[in-house]
């Protein structure tokens, strides 16, 4: 006899199942919490909350001098600082008509790359541990950041949060053995990432557990505001420092890695390749890189920029992180507001996710390679 | 014979107070054993990842096992309020006891076990499933939904791999005819199972992984997604009955029986030899010891440098792949078994070469079906970076 539906119903009964991931979890890579509804081991629904990092950074800044809000944008993308210096620092600039000297350009791209290398480190390290690694990439790619991190502190004092750019130019000269050490951070990152390289990229759990795995399609990716590696994996050759160079970023010979699928492991792949084109970039910056000036001569004590706006963007390891800067002809910034690349790349984890399992969200989640303070401000 | 053949100091005495003194010595050597093995897998783990390890609680961080004891000895044992308590309370233990039990039936050296069990195979298998209980115990008990999913994970996850372990040991005890672990060892003094089988060797040490839930199998524990698995609300000496006695335990015996089983534990490579008379139990131990020492070493070293599977894989990989190519060996064995008996040497040819050939076809359904869509563009550097020399 079948069972009558209607009257087992009670027994037979399944619901689905909320599972709360975050805010303390080792995979939300910081204070992010996602709820995920899943059937059996596949995630039906995902509610992602953000805002347990918000600090305030954009309205904190208004109440400060141009130059000393530039330490909040450390504070805010904790990864790739001199990056989020580079474009608050070039609006700044733009607004008040600035001229940087050419020295101070050159040494802001190569920090600015080096510490894109960095961060592309961390997300190796750290993806890896996303994956069920016990820390071995984490260690190898950390033992690469270290040397990174020793050479920033060398020159500006401190490990994370330099503060090392100005309006006009940056702090203070690098010291004189700038060139050799950088070579040799250099040859590090390499080596570092063949290292990572072996150990990951053809690795067959590896490819099993991130091939396929949170697809975004190009359309997707642009209607969801994805940009960075995020939108690079899934085809589109769009990068700032190709498509709008700012700084000197026209001087450089590099390519853009582009992926094709648009899956975590193209994410990986991607970020793998701009380490090796960051290193390009370095290296023909070293060759190039003038004596002279840091800052320009008759550098205004006080910046009053003229009353205007100005909207600056510029391509930072995780995609497109924008400055809005209103004056109205003070000493302090009008209205500041950050634009996150994180935000808008998490915004598409909703997408990717749906009908993947629960250890594929937390590979997707990684693979997007979130910075919590940056999304939250 | 042995000195400790004759009965553990020497003397006849009570078979139960025998029993008793035995099951102390195992039990002693097995803690010791299980605190080492957290120091070395500690010190090789961190070699691999370029740090030192433990280095200051005593030389070269030595008592660090020690001290972690302490420390977890000294802790608050906590439960949650909403946990079933008895289910909750009594998960460690059921994990642990058949852990310790495996190592009863294990003849550490000739002559020389807590108890020699004709099914002593079977016996073994047969307790340390068991495991599996406390897993879902613990993570029902919990409340926790972390330690749920994991708990229904390991479940599936231990389960499923029981097989192909039994299908493995049942190939390498066909060819000794025989459940008892000494006869299985007498008969590999010239040549160790190994040879003879090398696809149910591989079979097993794959299907051990799953049952230590080791990396890359260590999908209930999932410390990046399920932060622990069934074990997420346990703390104190709770959590190191598990984690550290049960886990660790299981690692030691599982090796032991197959460094038995397939490497032909004190007989191979020196044979039955009396070297020292009555002292030749000590070089028996070591032989048994070092290999299953290396036999944790590659456990430990796969799992500090591979990623962890996801459970539908794992499980495809169980029943797709372990399983028919267990069942193949099984039956191939029966033939050749069955039609070979007059001569040894042509049955061990046969024997290598068939399990040699299935070995290379499970390989190779290993590459053809990893190479299956969504793979068919091949990945690579080469394909992110385009035709850029890197």
């Amino acid at each position: 006899m079948a069972l009558d539906p209607m009257t087992h119903e009670r027994e037979l009964e399944t619901i689905d199942f909320n599972i709360n991931i975050g805010p303390q979890h080792p995979a939300t890579h910081g204070v992010f919490r996602m709820v995920l509804v899943v059937d059996g081991e596949e995630v039906v629904d995902l509610v992602p909350h953000i805002g347990y990092m918000h600090r305030g950074a954009e309205k904190l800044s208004e109440f400060m001098d141009y130059r000393q809000a530039i330490g909040y944008q450390d504070r805010t993308e904790y990864l790739a600082q001199f990056n989020a210096e580079m474009t608050y620092v070039q609006a700044v600039e733009k607004l008040a008509g600035i001229e940087p000297p050419e020295r101070s350009q050159y040494i802001r791209i190569i920090l600015a790359e080096l510490n894109r290398i960095s961060s592309h480190f961390m997300f190796l390290g750290a993806f890896g541990v996303d994956l069920g690694i016990i820390g071995t990439s984490f260690m190898y790619a950390f033992r690469e950041r270290e040397h990174i991190l020793d050479l920033f502190e060398e020159i500006t004092g401190d490990r994370l949060m330099y503060a090392y750019f100005r309006p006009g130019g940056v702090a203070w000269d690098v010291p004189r053995n700038f060139k050799e050490r950088v070579r040799w951070v250099c040859e590090q990152a390499l080596i570092g990432a063949d290292d990572l390289d072996k150990l990951l990229t053809d690795n067959e759990i590896f490819i099993a557990r991130t091939l396929g795995i949170g697809r975004l399609s190009i359309e997707d990716a642009i209607n969801y505001g994805a940009t960075g590696p995020v939108l690079r994996a899934s085809g589109l050759k769009f990068d700032l420092r190709r498509d709008e160079p700012y700084s000197i970023y026209d001087r450089f010979d590099f390519e853009i890695p582009v992926g094709k699928n648009g899956d975590s492991y193209d994410r990986y792949l991607v970020r793998l390749a701009e380490i090796h084109q960051s290193v390009r970039i370095v290296l023909q910056a070293l060759d190039q890189l003038p004596e002279g000036p840091i800052l320009p001569e008759r550098l205004p004590r006080l910046l009053r920029p003229a009353p205007g706006e100005i909207y600056m963007r510029c391509e930072n390891p995780r995609g497109e992180y924008g400055i809005y800067l209103v004056s109205r002809g003070t000493t302090q910034p009008y209205r500041l507001r950050i634009r996150s690349s994180c935000f808008a790349n998490l915004s598409a984890l909703k997408h990717m996710t749906i009908g993947h399992y629960v250890a594929d969200a937390v590979t997707i989640l990684g693979s997007i390679d979130i910075v919590l303070c940056e999304v939250d401000r | 014979m042995s000195l400790l053949a004759w009965g553990l100091f020497g003397v006849d005495m009570n078979v139960w107070l025998d029993a008793f003194l035995r099951l102390q010595l195992v039990v002693v050597v097995m803690t010791v054993t299980v605190m080492f093995l957290i120091y070395f897998e500690r010190k090789f783990v961190g070699r691999i990842q370029m740090r030192l390890g433990p280095m200051r609680t005593g030389p070269y961080g030595s008592l660090q096992s020690v001290a972690d004891a302490l420390k977890l000895l000294t802790k608050e044992d906590l439960r949650p309020s909403t946990a079933d308590f008895w289910l909750f309370e009594l998960a460690p233990y059921v994990t642990f006891i058949p852990a310790f039990m495996t190592l009863m039936a294990l003849p550490f050296m000739e002559g020389w076990g807590v108890r020699n069990l004709q099914l002593g195979l079977f016996y073994i298998v047969a307790v340390s499933g068991v495991t599996v209980i406390g897993y879902i115990m613990a993570g029902w008990a919990s409340d926790n939904k972390y330690a749920l999913l994991g708990a229904v994970r390991s479940a599936a996850q231990l389960i499923s791999y029981e097989i192909p372990l039994i299908l493995a040991v049942l190939a390498a005890s066909m060819v000794a005819g025989s459940l008892n672990i000494n006869d299985i060892i007498y008969l590999q003094d010239t040549v160790p199972n190994i040879v003879l089988q090398p696809l149910p060797f591989v079979i097993l040490m794959i299907a051990l992984l799953a049952e230590l839930s080791r990396r890359p199998f260590d999908i209930p524990i999932g410390e990046s997604e399920l932060v622990g698995g069934p074990w997420v609300e346990y703390s104190g000496i709770r959590w190191s009955i598990i984690f550290a006695l049960s886990e660790y335990a299981l690692l030691w015996g599982m090796s032991i029986l197959t460094a038995m089983v397939f490497f032909g534990g004190w007989e191979w490579p020196f044979g039955t030899r009396s070297w020292w008379g009555d002292f030749d139990f000590l070089y028996q131990l070591l032989l048994i010891f070092v290999k299953s020492f290396l036999l944790i070493l590659v456990v430990m070293w796969v799992s500090a440098t591979f990623p962890r599977l996801r459970i539908d894989q794992l499980m495809a990989f169980c029943w797709k792949i372990l399983l028919p190519f267990g069942f193949l060996q099984v039956m191939i064995n029966g033939i050749v078994l069955m039609y070979l008996k007059d001569s040894e040497v042509a049955r061990d040819i046969v024997l290598f070469l068939t399990s040699s050939a299935l070995l290379v076809a499970m390989g190779y359904v290993i590459y053809w079906a990893t190479r299956q869509a969504p793979r068919e563009v091949r990945v690579g550097p080469e394909y992110a970076l385009g035709s850029i020399s890197r």
